[in-house]
């Protein structure tokens, strides 16, 4: 199926909040909240892994202005996760609001509440707490069965066997294959065997985590947090504090960036916990600090790629193995490692023969991992798609002939994607077109500046979902005002990707009316209809098509309405050009006449809701290339171009599908060169601000060109599939490939440092 | 201690805490465009003009504002209206948290240079940090202003 002509989708219109954004309006959980809140604040464990024998507070207590100091004996003992998933969640049941059992540096040790912020600091510091301090897991390769247990209480839950145990620090693990991969892999000529090591990497959006809650006026709890998952985090709420679900409402305002850590419950449960015991209202502004050492970062993984190829290049056998550390929590654990694999392998669809992948999640005494922009696809292609530049350079062969040969194609059947068919697939569109867009035959080749310095370039592919198939759920409700606008309301989260807009694009595309005919609201579990929340890269492809379907039901009152008012029969009207006529007429009755009359005298209502699932997760796919400069005497590499072409289907809004892609490349350009998580003896975190955890600065990611090569996904909204996560995949491959290019050394770990390139020496 | 600032064009005469942050003092006084984003001064999303110059106010405590004239985002509402629309047809605002500091900035950046190439427009604002764009878009929002106004 082709793209029609299309009046709204597929339109560059700017986002329905930008005005009130660039011109700094209150908008954000901070400026919209009450500033008489009690400030809540952390006391946060100074070991990795510690039983604590006393906290005394009675000093901190006589703090002028301090309200309350909650510590493990004052909280519910069930356990939670606070991974924002659809129940049952496959993340573990491992956590207390507070426990007595503290498993990484920076785990919470007691909640303050304080009228003013300096009080709770001062109170924070009069706490005494004794600990019992334990040997600590720290590095994950030694955690899977080792005598020292993160989780060894015996009220841990696993709602869904992952085949994780705590008893053995598994959070999860797992064995699939298709075919027999030993047999093609003794077949080979060529076996590569290759491990690899990505790093935990913080999301660093620019608004921290935080959290405001009240009770309302009906004495519920309502929360006003800046958060991804609207939905779950009332049942993690409900589960944690041990209150009804329907005696909580939770609201998201702005966004200041989330990229996956505001998929996780990180900030919420605290203050809420002290508005529950104190009736007032309290609210928790996480500082960089907190946000570095305890948010939600990447899962660390090693993983080991075995690949079998003829001496052609064909690419006959796949053999992943990943292990991946959840550090104290298991958040995200069990769902992240699969798509280092599922995510990958399926890429080279086109000529494997079998493949297998087999995982396991293990538990450390570091900070908790989370859900990232990408959530393991984003290691598993750095592991997969550098061992197939490795091949490629090995065999002499052009690295994108090497792909054109291999990869999947539209219509394949991919045993390794959850057996699902590529139904929409320009992977090899836009391999061509980001071949000739870069210019790549020119740039490929090594070339030294005569000053020390070459450049060169590399290459990598990947794909994303476009869902969780068979578990998200997305719905919108649509109303007609009397002036004949609608409202759209949601329950999927806008955290500055344009989802607002996008969907309000898709209401005027179906209704005929002007963007600026709809007003979008969302998201608020009060108000608005369930959403699983934005992640997994959805939005667009889940909820957006159950705009679709809403537009689709209330078209159809619409019409009932208007018949009524025309004195005929629903079958003999029709809705064209954003109003209702009456067939074989020229009688036509307008949205603001319907608008009125569903207000007198009415028994029908002027609107719909409706709810889309899917048993497909359609993967948008992408080709990444990037040239850099590198000095050969420092290390120091330069990005010059960083170009990509992207498949998303369709881009319902392009410049927002751009400004999407463009700042995943630059988040990848920073795990990839500078970023870093790394933990000292203690198992504490070093880069614990802005400063040592450097993000990428306009200066630091050359010139970015973006551009889209469409299909059709029969399944989307428009054709559509998604943007958000498979933007970040490319740059460690490519990156990695041009630091080869231009040294001979293959970096096998993330981040590759000017440090490590000018230390290392070629094979 | 008592501290007169001009914040916004009105004068405020006030008693602060030695230790009050001016991100603190301008937000007490409803400028909440003004953004925390660090504490560290490597953001530039608490970005406030003092005297005209660009300021990071999470670094600035005050009283050293005193007798000074403090703008934040609130009272340049018109300058910054000039070029806005720019970035957001390129859809750069995005989550909008850094976008006040940034404006901020860039209005200083075309008061001291109102032509600038695009290497210079990367150097001026490098201090603004900004996660959801890759800048890119926020150079070319600036780019087509610049464009326009010459015709």
């Amino acid at each position: 199926m082709e793209h029609g002509n299309y009046k709204a989708i597929n339109k560059s219109v700017r986002k329905k909040d930008s005005m009130q954004l660039l011109t700094g309006k209150p908008v954000y959980v901070d400026d919209i909240t009450p500033k008489d809140a009690l400030v809540v604040k952390l006391l946060r464990s100074p070991h990795a892994n510690a039983m604590i024998k006393e906290i005394k507070t009675v000093n901190a207590l006589k703090v002028p202005g301090v309200v309350g100091i909650y510590t493990w004996e004052d909280v519910p003992n069930q356990r939670f996760t606070n991974a924002g998933q659809t129940y049952p969640e496959m993340s573990p049941y491992d956590r207390l609001i507070l426990d007595r059992h503290v498993r990484c540096v920076g785990d919470v040790v007691a909640i303050i509440a304080a009228e003013t912020e300096k009080a709770a600091l001062k109170a924070m510091r009069l706490i005494k707490v004794t600990y019992d301090v334990l040997e600590a897991v720290l590095d994950f390769r030694t955690a899977k069965d080792n005598a020292v247990l993160v989780h060894p209480e015996d009220n841990w839950i696993a709602p869904v066997e992952v085949g994780g145990s705590n008893k053995r620090n598994l959070v999860a693990s797992e064995e699939s294959s298709h075919g027999d991969v030993d047999a093609v892999m003794a077949d080979c000529d060529i076996v590569l065997d290759r491990t690899y090591h990505t790093k935990a990497f913080n999301q660093a959006m620019m608004e921290t985590f935080r959290t405001y809650t009240e009770l309302d006026r009906y004495g519920r709890l309502h929360v006003i947090s800046s958060t991804q998952i609207v939905f779950h985090c009332r049942r993690i709420l409900s589960r944690a504090l041990g209150i009804p679900k329907s005696m909580i409402r939770v609201e998201k305002p702005r966004i200041g960036g989330g990229f996956g850590a505001k998929q996780t419950a990180i900030s919420e449960m605290y203050p809420a916990f002290v508005t529950m015991k104190t009736g007032r209202p309290a609210k928790l502004i996480f500082t960089r600090k907190e946000s570095q050492i305890a948010g939600s970062p990447r899962h660390e993984m090693e993983i080991r790629v075995k690949l079998g190829a003829d001496k052609t290049g064909k690419i006959r056998a796949l053999d992943l193995y990943t292990l991946s550390n959840s550090g104290a929590y298991g958040e995200h654990g069990p769902t992240t490692v699969g798509l280092s694999g599922h995510k990958s392998i399926p890429l080279y669809t086109g000529s494997l023969e079998a493949h297998r992948f087999n995982y396991d999640v293990v538990y450390t005494n570091t900070m908790a991992a989370g859900a990232y922009r990408g959530y393991g696809a984003t290691q598993g292609t750095f592991a997969l798609e550098t061992t197939v530049n490795e091949l490629a350079e090995m065999l002499g062969m052009d690295p994108t002939e090497i792909r054109d040969k291999n990869m999947v194609r539209e219509g394949m059947f991919m045993p390794a994607y959850y057996e699902e068919t590529a139904n929409a697939c320009a992977l090899d569109r836009c391999l061509s077109h980001c071949k000739e867009m870069f210019d790549w035959d020119a740039k490929y080749p090594v070339r030294d500046m005569g000053n020390g310095k070459v450049r060169t370039a590399g290459v990598a592919m990947t794909m994303q979902g476009s869902c969780i198939s068979f578990v998200d759920v997305g719905s919108a409700t649509i109303k007609v005002t009397e002036d004949g606008t609608y409202n759209l309301i949601i329950g999927a989260a806008d955290m500055g990707t344009g989802c607002d807009t996008i969907l309000a694009q898709m209401v005027a595309e179906c209704m005929d009316c002007s963007v600026d005919d709809v007003a979008v609201f969302g998201a608020d579990t009060d108000a608005s209809p369930y959403d699983s929340g934005s992640y997994a890269s959805s939005t667009t492809y889940i909820t957006g098509k159950a705009v679709e379907k809403a537009c689709t039901e209330l078209k159809k009152k619409l019409c009932q309405i208007a018949a009524g008012m025309m004195n005929c029969s629903e079958e003999e009207v029709v809705f064209e050009n954003g109003q209702v006529r009456k067939i074989n007429t020229d009688q036509t009755i307008s949205m603001e006449e319907i608008g009125v009359k569903a207000q007198v005298f009415n028994t029908v209502p002027a609107e719909a809701t409706a709810t889309h699932t899917s048993p497909v997760s359609p993967p948008p796919y992408m080709v990444g290339m990037v040239e850099i400069e590198l000095d050969k005497l420092t290390g120091q590499v330069t990005v010059l171009d960083c170009m990509a072409v992207v498949d998303c289907g369709i881009a319902i809004n392009p410049a927002l599908a751009r400004i999407q892609a463009e700042g995943g490349l630059v988040q990848g350009i920073g795990h990839t060169l500078w970023e870093n998580i790394t933990f000292n003896d203690a198992g504490a975190v070093a880069e614990n601000s802005l400063m040592q955890y450097r993000i990428p600065t306009r200066l630091d990611m050359g010139r970015l060109k973006v551009e889209f090569e469409n299909s059709y996904e029969p399944t989307g909204p428009f054709g559509a599939k998604s943007i958000g996560e498979i933007v970040i995949n490319t740059p460690a491959p490519a990156l990695a490939h041009a630091i080869y290019r231009a040294t001979g050394v293959w970096h096998r770990e993330l981040p590759i440092t000017p440090e490590k390139i000018a230390m290392s020496r070629p094979e | 201690m008592e501290v007169k600032v001009k914040l916004n064009g009105k004068l405020i005469t006030e008693d602060v805490a030695a230790d009050l942050l001016l991100i603190d003092f301008v937000r007490a006084h409803g400028c909440y465009s003004v953004k925390r984003g660090c504490e560290t001064a490597n953001c530039g999303l608490c970005t406030v003009f003092m005297d005209g110059t660009p300021i990071l106010s999470c670094s600035m405590l005050t009283v050293r504002a005193d007798g000074h004239e403090i703008q934040t985002l609130e009272g340049l509402q018109e300058e910054a209206a000039s070029f806005i629309g720019f970035i957001a047809d390129q859809g750069a605002d995005q989550c909008g948290f850094c976008n006040p500091g940034f404006v901020m900035n860039t209005i200083a950046l075309l008061r001291e240079n109102p032509d600038p190439t695009d290497d210079e427009i990367r150097v001026f604002l490098a201090g603004n940090l900004c996660r959801c764009t890759g800048y890119e878009g926020q150079l070319r929002g600036i780019r087509s202003y610049l464009d326009s106004r010459k015709g």
